[in-house]
């Protein structure tokens, strides 16, 4: 696989008006990422994957992933070559957090592989897909209706009576109301015996 | 929920003896409680008659959030989780987890561990490919027969897999770096013992099996995958060897030391169920043979890298994927690390069961209702991968 | 009621055999049990593995495993039961005729096992269903399923039917289909089926509700 400078330039040449940007991984893996625009990636997905030299054919893994201190939500694609046994390429396509904004294309007509993993990303992390022909919750029932994955979903507490419960769980517990946790019994005790 | 049927799809009018026949299209949903689900799996089928029209999945009846755990726990807490995911091959999930670290943190594996990891992905792969031939022969109507065979042979792995890492089947029995204890000569022992035995148990088995006629009738020209789809859906593993695609990462991307072993890669022909079931078959004998390999070859020295630490383990910041050719298809992981370091930010399964199940509709289509119970064994989806 | 166990022997060895009605039908009940093929997750193969070969559960009388609710009378709830899922064990529950028992298999069956901490794992299966053995482990070894047929083979010997508390099933008065939970907007409505499970007690054997009541005064 050639490195990701000479990649780079040869979708840009390819595409013009994309605004692609390097992304290193960690030191030892060795897998930099090309960060796309919402607005041209598919003609990226479409070029790398027609262009002889690529032949990106299989698209092999979708991931969605939530930067919430940055405040976008991240789409990461792994694409390989079956043909010419190379890869991994990596496309990453970034959407802001907001329900109503949070949508990036999809490449699903492209790849048939991504429509069960989009509609992961759809279901847990609510990132519209435009262009999926089937997008619906895959994962959780369909009366749901929070993205559980992201960073700032608080689950339902259904815990009821946790002797061992602490810390956060605690917390949320005594927030509750009717959920009394053993450490107040005991200063109800210490208060009764006064 | 099935959507109910509009008056169009429900009542037809067809050409019959005497004139025209009202038809009837049918919308059954098998599972998510079934026999031969393999599992809480559930297809919404409409039915023509006997004849499958349409067929939608419906997964998630085990979500157990295996990734959200995950970000809440150290990178090493989540190596017993990993073992639940596809729950028959506790060991080759485990190993695609350590590699995945390993791969994001630079850390050199000694040659031991990865012999010995090898032997443990192969005894894996025997294991895993005739449990599945036994669970599609019961769907076929082979009243537990084969089922009961193949568990035999598991029995004798199993045995081994408690003798070297206390558990028969959630074995959490890798680590950064290494293995948790090393095999000790006794386990070799068993080692070789079960692979000197197994060619017998495959023979005896294909000649129940190969050329029996029940088998042929209706394995074969049976949910047909064509190659371009395969591909183009991320079919990977045995089904789309079977289609034609001659890629199998353990070639591709040569991981651990899988590069000094010489074996062949079975790749079929048609791309039916009969294909995918010899292509496991011949798939237990390569796999035999790179034991036979690693058993001979294995050499001394450490189980695990000295320098890994186990307790304060920190990641660098940054991303990365890595794959194992697991049983079932191509097992990755994508990790993300953030500044702290001590515990993954994004952790991310690429399930083989999941991704393999993109093209059930396509192989489906045009058969009976019958042939889809056989079509979803020779998938080979295990729940825990599917909906982790 | 206690037969002599002098009268027994002796008549014994003149080949005449007594035996109280409710032995005789409680030991051909426990000797057939038939379970329903239901295996959810990772303890469904060691489930599997129990009816193999090795471990031959059909030893116990639990042969056959049916596939549909309406012919078994033993569910073996093997694996997690997550929420979306939950609804449809209740109903399967409700298919089976009765007398029917039911075993928790597995950590995940009893409480939510190592899942716990999810917002798709029902935190044990005795919130919805009421659970005759439990069976601790991840998974289970098969010859602890095995021990925990033997246990219900105790329990369903120990049944009377004439004298003492008689079981649900032989009680018209007692309920024997439970509540179906539905799909809510964040979670299964109601979480819990109160009469069947009531929260534990804590360390100092006090529950809920007398927690409150202490708290007030």
């Amino acid at each position: 696989m050639e490195a990701i400078e000479k990649i780079k330039e040869q979708v840009v040449a390819a595409v013009p008006g994309a605004q692609i940007e390097i992304i290193p991984s960690t030191p030892a893996a060795q897998q930099p990422a090309l960060l796309v625009d919402r607005e041209h990636c598919f003609a990226v997905a479409k070029f790398l994957k027609e262009d002889p030299r690529f032949q990106m054919d299989c698209c092999s893994c979708v991931t969605g992933v939530d930067y919430l201190a940055s405040g976008f939500i991240e789409v990461v694609y792994h694409l390989y070559s079956m043909a010419l046994k190379q890869g991994p390429v990596i496309l990453k396509v970034r959407a802001p957090r907001e329900l109503g904004q949070c949508s990036v294309p999809s490449l699903t007509p492209l790849w048939r592989g991504g429509e069960f993993q989009e509609r992961e990303a759809y279901d847990l992390y609510g990132v519209k897909f435009e262009g999926h022909p089937d997008l619906r919750r895959i994962l959780m029932w369909d009366e749901f209706t929070d993205h559980p994955m992201r960073k700032d979903y608080t689950p339902p507490l259904d815990y009821e009576w946790e002797p061992t419960a602490h810390d956060e769980t605690l917390a949320r517990a005594r927030a509750q109301e009717g959920i009394v946790p053993p450490s107040a019994l005991v200063e109800a005790d210490k208060a009764k015996k006064k | 929920m099935i959507q109910p049927l509009t008056e169009e799809q429900r009542f037809q009018l067809v050409p019959g003896p005497e004139g025209l026949i009202e038809t009837q299209q049918l919308a059954v949903s098998i599972g998510p409680q079934h026999p031969s689900t393999h599992g809480v799996f559930r297809m919404d089928c409409v039915l023509d008659g006997e004849v499958v029209v349409k067929l939608r999945p419906v997964m998630g009846y085990l979500h157990r959030n295996h990734e959200q755990l995950a970000e809440k726990m150290a990178w090493l807490g989540s190596m017993p989780y990993t073992d639940r995911l596809d729950y028959l091959n506790s060991m080759a999930n485990n190993w695609a987890y350590a590699l995945a670290v390993e791969k994001l943190a630079g850390i050199k594996v000694p040659e031991r561990a990865e012999y010995i990891r090898v032997i443990m992905a192969e005894l894996t792969r025997l294991l895993n490919h005739a449990s599945v031939i036994g669970f599609m022969l019961q769907d076929l109507g082979a009243w537990g027969t084969p089922l009961l065979y193949a568990f035999r042979e598991r029995e004798k792995i199993l045995d081994l897999f408690e003798c070297v890492s206390g558990s028969r089947m959630m074995c959490n029995y890798f680590r950064f770096g290494g293995l948790r204890v090393d095999m000790d000569e006794k386990a070799l022992g068993m080692a070789r013992d079960v692979v000197a035995k197994f060619p017998k148990f495959l023979d005896e088995f294909e000649q129940l099996l190969t050329e029996n006629e029940v088998v042929l009738a209706r394995c074969q020209k049976v949910g047909i995958l064509p190659k371009e789809l395969a591909i183009n859906g991320s079919i990977t593993g045995p089904m789309a060897r079977a289609s034609g695609v001659e890629y199998d990462v353990r070639k591709v991307d040569k991981y651990g030391v899988y590069g000094r072993f010489d074996f062949r890669v079975p790749v079929g022909a048609v791309g039916d169920v009969y294909d995918r079931y010899m292509i496991r078959v011949l798939e237990m004998r390569e796999a035999i043979k790179i034991l036979q390999q690693a058993l001979r070859d294995i050499p001394a020295g450490p189980h695990v890298a000295p320098e890994v630490k186990v307790r304060n383990f920190k990641v660098p910041e940054g991303d990365g994927y890595a794959r194992t050719e697991s049983p079932k298809g191509e097992l990755g992981f994508y990790l993300v690390s953030d500044k702290t370091g001590k515990q993954p930010y994004r952790y991310h399964v690429r399930p083989p069961s999941f991704i393999n199940l993109t093209t059930l509709e396509d192989m489906c289509l045009g058969h009976k209702v019958a042939d889809v119970v056989i079509i979803l064994g020779s998938v080979d989806i295990v729940l825990g991968e599917v909906d982790r | 009621m206690a037969l002599d166990e002098g009268l027994k022997s002796e008549l014994q060895k003149h080949g005449v055999f007594i035996v109280p009605f409710e032995e005789l039908y409680n030991w051909s009940r426990k000797s057939s049990i038939w379970p329903l093929q239901f295996g959810l997750a990772c303890c469904a193969i060691e489930m599997i593995a129990a009816a193999a070969a090795r471990y031959d559960l059909a030893r116990f009388g639990a042969e056959v495993f049916r596939a549909t609710p309406r012919q078994a009378d033993l569910m073996i709830v093997a694996g997690t039961v997550t929420k979306k899922m939950a609804p449809n064990v209740v109903r399967l529950w409700n298919q089976m005729p009765e007398p029917k028992y039911c075993i928790a298999m597995g950590a995940c069956a009893i409480s939510g096992g190592p899942f716990k901490d999810g917002y798709n794992v029902l935190k044990g299966i005795d919130r919805y269903v009421p659970v005759d053995v439990h069976i601790p482990g991840c998974p289970p070894r098969p010859e602890a399923l095995i021990h925990a047929i033997m246990t219900l083979q105790r329990k369903i010997a120990g049944q009377h039917l004439e004298t003492g508390a008689k079981p649900r099933w032989y009680d018209c008065a007692a309920t024997t289909e439970f509540p179906m939970p539905a799909y809510g907007a964040h979670d299964l409505e109601p979480p819990a089926n109160r009469e069947i499970w009531q929260p534990d007690r804590n360390y100092k054997g006090v529950t809920i509700d007398e927690a409150r009541e202490l708290l007030k005064g």
